[in-house]
């Protein structure tokens, strides 16, 4: 739906908290409002003022160490987390991860704001421009294709955990000088779960099939390289009676996926893992209070995440874990949309999110203010595992490297 | 084809009002670049259905078109002129199909990253246009009153967050008999000022019986049937397996006969209606996303004087499928959640209404049903305060009138 449909009659906005402030204008004040209230809640410093002094884990080779990246999603607001009144929904991003963390405070996202376009292009290092629904991969290489090409890297050792049928193609692109066979395995935990239930058990599990609110419909033919039912127990080492018990317990579509992703990093300790988290992806349903749960699980689960990877002996104190949303949502203030519940204005809000980098080489508690984008992400993986993602638009960034 | 190709026997499919509007007006519209001229005709062509305060809107603006010189137009357009559109949507049938067009042109502003400048664009437009508006005060400041938390029996949720800055905050309200207080005085209003959509009481559970005459008055329980037949057409399309744009274009296609309302006597009221359910992403089976996106309808669209909603519990998230399936079962409810999102949709209500002219003067009170919290926005009220003195319910609607 194109915005701002009130060309044609209806009210127009005539108050703005945002003011007549431009894009870049509004971008810093989001990120000078996140920096103030961190270093308010952690003590967390510019990393100007740190650059010199902090000093540097022990640098590694390239060999041997590992990433985790898990996507904050989909979409959450400063407003339900970094701001004043979101603090109560991201206890452990903020005392348990964020000491030890380098915050970009500005990350931009200058492509498009649907969840499979901008995951993909987050995995590629540039701004994809496919649909968001139709179920293609991305035209440029992946990370997973970047990571396994240049360091002759197996297929077990890339993983992506995805929450549901529209992300089966991220795995791998169609570019032609990397693409099939070099992308990595993608588990879609829900549809194994859904393919391992008899039509009697399924309402049991019903909170785990949880459909997306805003493309109902959506379920394209799969395509990509993901792992079939018969394929877990192989893989996984889990059987499927195991899976549908465990499954029981758990709350909702990305409890299962971190579930899944801590069984791969206990079996197959796959030297870079993808977790994409979608759970607050519900705020299109209007529903404010299933989105701040949604967060309050998301917080839990990032927690929980760096825990593993802390009491994993094939993971600690050699990997990076990388948190960022794929986007923001609506400002409260754009008239042309509806607050919390889309993403369909690119206001400024909506594009400006932030990234958070822990682990070896990184430097603890320090916030980053200048403006980055999330195709830096990539590069800055190559730099740190030993990869060149030549044809990605981003930059290494320096600040984690 | 492109505007300056335009007739005005082109326009014979259009509704009797809205073809002699757009059929009196080609020499103009011939003018107008493709970016931006369907958007307009998307306005157009539902003239017959717009509310009084729509129509002189969209009156107003085609007048402001046709008052400036070609230079002058072609200077407030530039920003629509510039977008590169690809030759499909020039064959495309944008005169008789000016939704789908525009669904086709935001898919390809987005993929090709001109969002961004359709949005600078669109903001300078109604800008320009809104300051040449004639700003005529209402009638009467205007009222909202929401009322929340039906069932809820004991909350740990600190209400109001959001709105408390801008009124008192009152906790020791007396809840006697408090519902019917608001009702009769909202009642009262829309007879001491009768004005055509003026004065509106949208219900999220059932309406209330015994309530004054004058008020556009609705309720979720009151269009169950026609969301029934709608969550049954959206099961269908689920099963044909079409994609979420497709669906989205069958939504926006839904007239109230299909839905079961054809022989409303109020036309312009039931098309409303059927765009609350097919325009709004959730209205269809959460009655808080319901209320909340029919209140922001009503002020963007109808501008009313008076607005009082109240919310009731919607049912508990449960996958698509199962709550598509509301109408034909008992669906189990979730006070508290419903409590949360409507505190919300409150403050959203608040600031939809301080979108409109007039707002300085405007009035703003929420009650938690049958509970002692409530508070006040006013001309005459303090900010930012809080009052432990004991009142009523008609005292506060006294404080805000």
């Amino acid at each position: 739906m194109i915005e701002y449909s009130n060309l044609g009659g209806g009210p127009i906005p005539r108050h703005s908290a945002s003011g007549l402030r431009s894009p870049r204008e509004i971008a810093q004040a989001v990120s000078w409002s996140r920096r103030t209230f961190l270093r308010e809640v952690t003590g967390a410093a510019a990393a100007g003022a740190l650059l010199s002094l902090a000093p540097r884990g022990a640098w590694a080779s390239p060999r041997g160490r590992k990433a985790v990246v898990v996507t904050f999603g989909g979409g959450a607001r400063d407003e339900e987390t970094f701001m004043p009144d979101g603090q109560e929904n991201i206890p452990r991003l903020l005392t348990a991860l964020m000491p030890r963390a380098t915050f970009f405070s500005q990350m931009v996202n200058k492509g498009i704001l649907g969840h499979y376009v901008a995951t993909a292009s987050l995995a590629t290092g540039a701004y994809e421009t496919f649909n968001n629904f139709a179920a293609v991969p991305p035209d440029r290489p992946t990370v997973f294709e970047y990571f396994r090409k240049d360091l002759n890297r197996p297929a077990l050792d890339a993983w992506v955990v995805a929450p549901s049928n529209g992300f089966n193609r991220i795995g791998e692109s169609g570019n032609r000088s990397y693409g099939r066979g070099w992308g990595a395995g993608v588990i879609l935990p829900k549809r194994l779960l859904a393919a391992a239930l008899s039509s009697r058990e399924g309402p049991a599990y019903e909170h785990l099939l949880r459909d997306n609110y805003e493309t109902p419909l959506y379920a394209p033919e799969l395509g990509g390289h993901q792992v079939e039912l018969h394929q877990m127990a192989e893989v996984l080492r889990l059987s499927v009676a195991d899976f549908t018990a465990h499954a029981r317990v758990l709350a909702s579509p990305d409890e299962l996926s971190v579930y899944i992703a801590r069984q791969l990093m206990r079996q197959l300790a796959p030297s870079l893992l993808w977790i994409t988290l979608h759970d607050i992806d519900i705020a299109h349903s209007g529903t404010y209070s299933l989105y701040l749960e949604a967060i309050q699980r998301t917080d839990r689960l990032c927690g929980e995440i760096w825990s593993n990877i802390q009491s994993e002996p094939e993971y600690a104190n050699k990997t990076n874990l990388f948190i960022l949303p794929d986007f923001g949502r609506d400002s409260d203030d754009d008239a042309g949309g509806n607050g919390f519940q889309h993403h369909r204005t690119g206001d400024p809000l909506s594009r400006t999110t932030w990234m958070m980098a822990m682990g070896p080489g990184v430097r603890e508690n320090v916030v980053v203010e200048r403006p980055t984008e999330p195709t830096d992400l990539v590069p800055t993986l190559g730099s740190i595992l030993g990869f060149d993602a030549r044809l990605s638009q981003g930059k290494p960034l320096p600040e984690v490297l | 084809m492109l505007p300056r190709d335009l007739k005005a026997s082109q326009f014979a499919g259009y509704p009797p009002q809205a073809r002699e509007l757009a059929g009196g007006r080609v020499a103009l519209l011939q003018q107008l670049p493709l970016g931006f001229l369907p958007l307009l005709l998307r306005e157009i062509i539902v003239y017959d259905w717009k509310f009084p305060p729509e129509r002189s809107e969209l009156d107003h603006q085609l007048a402001y078109l046709e008052s400036r010189s070609p230079a002058d137009r072609r200077q407030l357009l530039a920003g629509f002129e510039k977008l590169r559109l690809p030759a499909e949507l020039e064959a495309f049938d944008w005169v008789n199909q000016p939704g789908q067009f525009s669904e086709q042109l935001t898919t390809h502003l987005w993929a090709t990253l001109q969002i961004d400048a359709f949005r600078a664009a669109a903001i300078d437009y109604v800008r320009t246009v809104n300051a040449a508006a004639p700003h005529t005060p209402p009638a009467l400041p205007r009222l909202s009153i929401v009322v929340l938390g039906k069932d809820v029996a004991e909350n740990k949720y600190k209400l109001f967050r959001k709105l408390r800055p801008q009124g008192v905050y009152f906790n020791h309200v007396r809840p006697e008999n408090g519902l019917r207080i608001l009702l009769d005085a909202v009642a009262a209003r829309a007879q001491a000022h009768p004005a055509p959509y003026g004065h509106w009481y949208i219900d999220g559970g059932s309406e209330e019986t015994a309530v004054g005459e004058g008020l556009v008055r609705f309720s979720y329980d009151s269009l169950a049937a026609a969301r029934g037949t709608l969550q049954d057409k959206m099961q269908k399309t689920f099963q044909s397996g079409i994609g979420p744009e497709a669906f989205r274009t069958m939504l926006a296609g839904m007239r109230p006969a299909e839905l079961g309302m054809g022989d409303a006597a109020d036309a312009v009221m039931s098309r409303f209606q059927v765009s609350v359910l097919t325009e709004g992403s959730g209205t269809q089976i959460f009655s808080t996303t319901f209320v909340q996106w029919a209140a922001r309808e009503a002020f963007r669209r109808a501008q009313p004087l008076t607005l009082m909603l109240r919310f009731a519990p919607r049912q508990r998230a449960r996958p698509m499928n199962e709550l598509l399936a509301e109408t034909q079962r008992k669906p189990e409810l979730d006070p508290q959640g419903s409590l949360v999102d409507a505190d919300m949709g409150a403050y959203y209500t608040w600031l939809n209404q301080q979108r409109l002219a007039g707002a300085d003067k405007s009035s703003f009170l929420v009650w938690f049903e049958n509970h002692n919290e409530a508070l006040a926005i006013g001309p005459a009220l303090a900010r930012a305060a809080e009052s432990s003195s004991p009142v009523d319910l008609r005292q506060l609607v006294q404080q805000v009138s």
